[in-house]
């Protein structure tokens, strides 16, 4: 009999949200099993690093590699996992945009560690240690992967044949994936997404939608929204409007406002600034007629400043593939 | 001395024609995209003007009120104010993303606010840039 082909799936910086996705598809499992040799991953199975260096060049079939690049070991993973796959797919947000580790490229790695693990309460670190690159120690050197300055996205390390969006890709589009693989379906052009539609979330969202005019911004634990109507037409801030469908808008379906995990819709780059347009054009702040430009400014100001924390709103899992890739504070 | 490179995103209704009307020498630092209207900026097309090594983009627009399409330079200016929290947060000071109403008749107008921008971001120098964005 033929060898299965192999399936790998690696973790990088993420919270293994992701296996649990995979494994999420359930019963669905045993068709994977079926077709294909699981070969590689360390949160489910024993094999080593060792067993994949061992095997040839493209010796694995379709590698799932979830988690964003933070440090060097990320990064010799996503080398090697790129040498030893026929397809090596980005998934999830992390792998694929930055997802909630890349909000730390909004400081510096020194600022990092002075929060971690010298200013944190619950330390006591009155020398001051921090985790080195290379320690000097009587028995010789001593060296931990590098921690790098910022996080990145597996495509800014590697070349990437395709990528699932979502914190963490729905089972039901991870298995759409694995399905059109098995069936031996023709798959969009390389670089593409899979898992994911071409519209925005409210495609999905069931919520009655009308012509917005936003007077007055809330944040979730202000208000219970009404269940119908639309959770932007009623201040909070939904990222919906700028997010690519495939979820189902689970989030809107049980009150809560899209935080935005499918990343930026199909045709837009920039997920936050997306948000940033969106937004502009539906706030409301009242007649406009003979008002003089300080007022202007100020009745929006008023508006948008109820808004503690844009990067990590609009941001909050595209900031590493964003246009700008976030700042350093 | 440092030459700022900076876009300017200019309304075809208002501020193009102010800058046509511009009869003195001014800075020559202000590469300039006419728009149909202040409200067709997209704050995507100004992140990618800092990504492709501007150091500070302008949007001209008609006066409150005055908007060929009624309520697009109302849009433009919310879309500003919010656009300066978000460029906080990619480190990009908000001296170098300046909203600004010019008419078609005010050429004297647009000399002072190009020459203005053009010192303005002179004095904090050129844009850092960072090279980490995939999807430009």
């Amino acid at each position: 009999m033929a060898s299965k082909p192999k399936l790998s799936m690696y973790w990088a910086s993420s919270c293994g949200g992701c296996e649990v996705s995979l494994v999420n598809i359930n019963e669905k499992i045993l068709d994977v099993a079926a077709n294909f040799d699981f070969y590689f991953c360390p949160c489910l199975l024993d094999t080593k690093k060792e067993d994949v260096e061992a095997l040839d060049d493209g010796g694995i079939a379709i590698t799932f590699f979830n988690g964003a690049i933070r440090t060097e070991e990320n990064e010799e993973m996503a080398h090697l996992l790129r040498k030893k796959s026929k397809l090596l797919i980005a998934f999830g947000s992390c792998a694929y945009e930055g997802c909630i580790p890349a909000l730390s490229n909004l400081h510096t790695k020194a600022a990092h560690f002075k929060s971690i693990y010298i200013d944190n309460p619950t330390v006591d670190n009155l020398l001051g240690i921090v985790p080195k690159h290379e320690t000097q120690v009587p028995e010789g050197k001593l060296t931990l992967p590098a921690f790098y300055e910022r996080v990145r996205t597996l495509s800014q390390v590697t070349d990437v044949d395709y990528s699932m969006p979502g914190c963490p890709p729905e089972p039901a589009r991870v298995w759409n994936v694995i399905e059109a693989v098995i069936q031996g379906k023709t798959l969009p052009p390389k670089g593409g997404i899979l898992g994911a539609g071409n519209s925005s979330v409210c495609r999905e969202c069931g919520r009655k939608k009308e012509d917005k005019h936003i007077t007055r911004l809330y944040r979730t634990y202000e208000i219970i929204p009404d269940t119908e109507a639309c959770l932007l037409d009623q201040g909070l801030i939904c990222m919906g409007i700028a997010t690519a469908d495939g979820c189902g808008a689970l989030c809107p379906k049980v009150n809560m406002p899209c935080s935005g995990c499918y990343g930026p819709p199909a045709g837009v780059f920039d997920q936050g600034a997306k948000m940033v347009a969106a937004l502009g054009a539906i706030l409301d702040i009242g007649e406009k007629k003979g008002i003089s430009e300080d007022e202007l400014i100020r009745r929006i100001d008023m508006l948008v400043d109820s808004i503690p924390d844009y990067s990590g709103t609009f941001y909050k899992y595209s900031l590493a593939g964003s246009i700008l890739g976030g700042g350093r504070a | 001395m440092f030459e700022p490179r900076i876009v300017g995103f200019l309304c075809n209704w208002c501020s193009y024609a102010g800058a046509d009307k511009a009869a003195r020498a001014y800075p020559p630092n202000v590469n300039v995209v006419r728009v149909m209207c202040s409200g067709r900026v997209d704050p995507q097309f100004i992140l990618k003007a800092y990504k492709a090594g501007a150091d500070g983009v302008l949007v001209l627009a008609c006066h409150p009120g005055d908007c060929h399409y009624k309520e697009g330079n109302y849009k433009a200016l919310a879309r500003h104010r919010i656009l300066l929290r978000v460029l906080a947060g990619h480190g990009i000071e908000s001296a170098r993303c300046r909203f600004d109403y010019v008419s078609a008749s005010e050429g004297d107008r647009f000399i002072e606010i190009i020459t203005e921008m053009t010192d303005t971001v002179r004095a904090l120098g050129p844009y850092a840039g960072n090279t980490m964005g995939k999807r430009s």
